[in-house]
């Protein structure tokens, strides 16, 4: 058998006629989605109050979903797997888009790069060129091996259950962490959208999660993706565009924020000498220096300083000072550390949060801005690994890889990755821009203006959540200095539609967009773990006589429990999430790419260096992470200091630049010290290199 | 199953175009970000040189990359006799 092709599609319907139906379908779809904003646009004009247009934006948006979920409902298991290996390369790539494109990508990236400048565009670079070695190493002759799952394939090219059990406990480990994080996402949406309880709000999520999921499998998981991606785009462009028009009069912004960036660049000079500016950051100085102080003075210090507030508040009191004063001293006493040690870590955040505020303006334009020539060589030097992270970690995700197995070709699968790529460079090309347009309105309309006179939006941002917009009038003068203000990244996207001042209908936009984003990316991760448990672990392992009835019940019952469980890992907010979720990709890349890459490339490789491959290269990026990250350093209690543990600067989100090298070298030397793998494991790598061959074996999974 | 010299032939031109295209992507990547701040009085469309490159430049080149990989590959197929069915 060596053409999937004909057999693939349902009978009497050839591929070509269900891409054009598919076309038919998505062109009405989007066709639809328009008008249906443009209802509310002018039933807002018409008086319905913005938190209707929240709702309905948000019912209509998941009952959509629900219906193309119900629709592709299946028992199939190659419909169930795979949504039966004929999805066209266009849709699949849109899909992909859908699939990549998290909560983090569509809310957080223009914010991560509006406070990182030039060194944030590593995501951007990362996040896309990461695609040129999946279509160069991977895609093509996953697709050819067409089975279900990446352990799959490690278990059939490297033969034993052993390979197999590893690939599937890395899976999990990657494709978990990355799966809180977006139900995460999907509950705070949903409260900013509803008003409901976080917990409520991500047991909500849930529930719009399992209707793409849980009835179709990746049938249904594709076409609600893709589904996903034309109004993730959507929200993602328009107030970008709306912006640009209304900032310069023309509508593009990719072509003219160069010149808006040197504009921002010539304000930062200007800023970084202003005296009011450096009066402000003179104060942060003092705080930091203050807080300095305390710190060298412990534990002494802690009981002096405790005193000290007490006495305040017994003052206050016997002075009988106004409520507001009394009340900020008791709040003073009461939230004071309890003890030396819980004092040290309070003064320490306390030091660098001042110490961060006490400098001039990041420049945005300039690459790795730093103190010292030295600094700015450690920068660059993380900006590089980082982006090999990235970009490793892309190319070796399952729940990307797994998006290649449902084309009906090679030749789809290639030319597939190229349409992921463009679908996901439409966002990652624009959110540079935007990250520069918004700063540009913030020195402009925000800087230098009295506290009477903000902007609406940036008195509603900063009523609704301080951690996203916090201005404090710190010397007193009545006007905003840059180093007063205090962002989240997030806002960046969030305020966008009303700093170009549009009606409320397009932040309701953004906000069924930035869903779309998260429910997309979860219900890829949530199928890849509850496949690798139900495919991998189950049929291939436990219960290998299972009908295939039994395959898809247990398949989708899994899904249930798996979600259920990250809802509710979810739903503590688990602390240092967008860490764990960078991690992710250094986890995939030190335990994937370098097992698969060598198991397509060279022969040679075998069963012990493979697995042994991945096991020191996840458990070397493990072993930098907990010796380096603060947060994962008291998880696992290490005593000895950051900075003896360092190798080579580099920061721990990179540690995967130790873990695949090291991988690869471990693979190569092991298998060469081991017996070749037999013949038939050499024929499966030639399979896999060739399209079609003659008398060539199959290996497609049923 | 037995290759034939034409198969080695279309597997080593498949390693000739991904090095070849991998050696781009390098140099995109990492060279241009390593040599940043020399690049940096480059302007382009107001940019300077590397920030260009890591917002535009390099996304468009990895679009045109994997975009010409596959239109490379998907003809050597054809002319190795090792494409799949012709149905589109």
């Amino acid at each position: 058998m060596t053409n999937g092709r004909t057999s693939a599609a349902a009978p009497g319907y050839s591929q070509r006629a269900f891409t054009q139906q598919l076309k038919k379908y998505y062109t009405f779809y989007t066709g639809g989605f328009i008008a249906f904003v443009i209802i509310l646009a002018i039933a807002e004009q018409l008086g319905m109050p913005n938190r209707w247009i929240g709702y309905l934006f948000l019912l209509s948006t998941i009952l959509l979903y629900a219906v193309i979920g119900v629709m592709s409902r299946t028992a199939d298991i190659a419909e169930y797997y795979v949504a039966g290996r004929r999805v066209p390369a266009l849709f699949n790539g849109m899909a992909t888009g859908a699939d990549w494109m998290s909560a983090a990508s569509f809310i957080g990236m223009a914010g991560s790069l509006y406070l990182l400048g030039y060194d944030g565009l590593a995501f951007i670079m990362g996040w896309t060129g990461g695609y040129c070695l999946v279509a160069l190493f991977l895609a093509p002759y996953l697709r050819k091996f067409g089975q279900f799952t990446i352990p799959d394939f490690l278990g059939a090219r490297y033969g034993g259950h052993l390979p197999r059990t590893v690939g599937l406990v890395c899976a999990i480990l990657c494709s978990f962490t990355y799966v809180v994080a977006q139900i995460y996402g999907v509950g705070i949406i949903t409260t900013r959208m509803t008003g409901v309880d976080f917990q409520v709000g991500v047991f909500l999520g849930l529930a719009g999660i399992l209707v793409c999921s849980f009835l179709g499998g990746m049938r249904a998981v594709t076409w609600t993706q893709v589904a996903q991606y034309i109004i993730l785009i959507i929200a993602y462009l328009i107030p970008v565009v709306m912006l640009a028009y209304r900032n310069t009069g023309v509508p593009v912004p990719w072509a003219v924020y160069g010149y808006t960036l040197q504009k921002v660049t010539q304000k930062e000079q200007e800023l970084a000498k202003d005296p009011k500016e450096q009066e402000v950051r003179g104060i942060f100085k003092k705080r930091a220096d203050d807080a300095d102080a305390r710190l060298k003075g412990l534990p002494n210090s802690h009981a002096e300083e405790k005193a000290k507030v007490e006495k305040r508040l017994a003052d206050l009191r016997a002075a009988n000072a106004p409520a507001d004063q009394v009340r900020a001293a008791e709040d003073a006493v009461k939230s004071f550390p309890a003890s030396a040690e819980a004092a040290r870590t309070r003064w320490t955040a306390d030091k660098n949060a001042a110490a961060a505020r006490s400098g001039p303006p990041r420049p945005h334009a300039t690459e790795f801005p730093g103190a010292t020539e030295q600094a700015r060589d450690i920068a660059r030097k993380n900006f590089l690994a980082l982006i090999f992270c990235l970009m490793v970690g892309t190319a070796a995700l399952p729940h990307i890889l797994m998006r290649y197995y449902t084309t009906p070709s090679v030749r789809d699968a290639r030319v597939s990755v190229t349409w992921s790529l463009f679908f996901i460079f439409m966002l990652y090309f624009t959110a540079p821009a935007l990250a520069v347009q918004v700063k540009y309105e913030m020195y402009n309309a925000v800087v230098g203006t009295n506290f009477a006179d903000l902007p609406t939006w940036v008195k509603s941002w900063s009523a609704v959540d301080r951690t996203l917009l916090n201005i404090v009038d710190i010397n007193g003068d009545g006007i905003v200095q840059l180093a007063e203000i205090t962002i989240g990244g997030d806002i960046v996207v969030l305020a966008t539609p009303e700093i170009a001042k549009l009606p409320y209908v397009i932040s309701g936009l953004v906000a069924a967009g930035g869903l779309a984003a998260a429910l997309s990316t979860a219900d890829g991760l949530l199928l890849t773990i509850a496949n690798a448990l139900s495919h991998d672990l189950y049929y291939k392992m436990i219960n290998p006589n299972a009908s295939t009835k039994t395959r898809v019940t247990v398949a989708k019952f899994l899904l249930l429990f798996v979600a259920i469980a990250a809802a509710s890992v979810a739903s503590q907010k688990p602390a240092d999430i967008l860490f764990l979720v960078s991690a992710a990709f250094s986890f995939a890349a030190a335990s994937f790419f370098p097992a698969l890459v060598l198991g397509i490339f060279w022969k040679r490789a075998n069963k012990w260096g493979a697995t042994l491959g991945m096991l020191a290269g996840t458990i070397v990026t493990v072993y930098y992470m907990a010796m380096t990250q603060p947060w994962l350093r008291s998880v696992f209690s290490v005593k000895s200091s950051i900075a003896e543990n360092t190798w080579w600067d580099i920061n721990p989100i990179s540690a995967g630049i130790f873990g695949v090298p090291l991988g690869f070298a471990v693979i190569i030397i092991v298998s060469l010290l081991t017996p070749a793998p037999d013949q038939e494991t050499q024929e499966l790598v030639d399979h896999v290199r060739y399209p079609v061959l003659e008398g060539d074996i199959d290996t497609r999974g049923t | 199953m037995q290759l034939t010299e034409r198969h080695k032939e279309y597997w080593r031109k498949n390693l000739t175009i991904t090095a070849i295209l991998l050696f781009i992507w390098f140099v995109i990547t990492f060279v241009i970000g390593y040599y940043a701040r020399e690049l940096h009085e480059i302007t382009i469309l107001g940019f300077p040189f590397a920030f260009y490159m890591g917002a535009q430049g390099s996304l468009i080149l990895y679009v045109v990359i994997i975009g010409f990989y596959a239109w490379y590959m998907n003809r050597q197929d054809r002319i190795y006799g090792v494409h799949e069915g012709d149905e589109q």
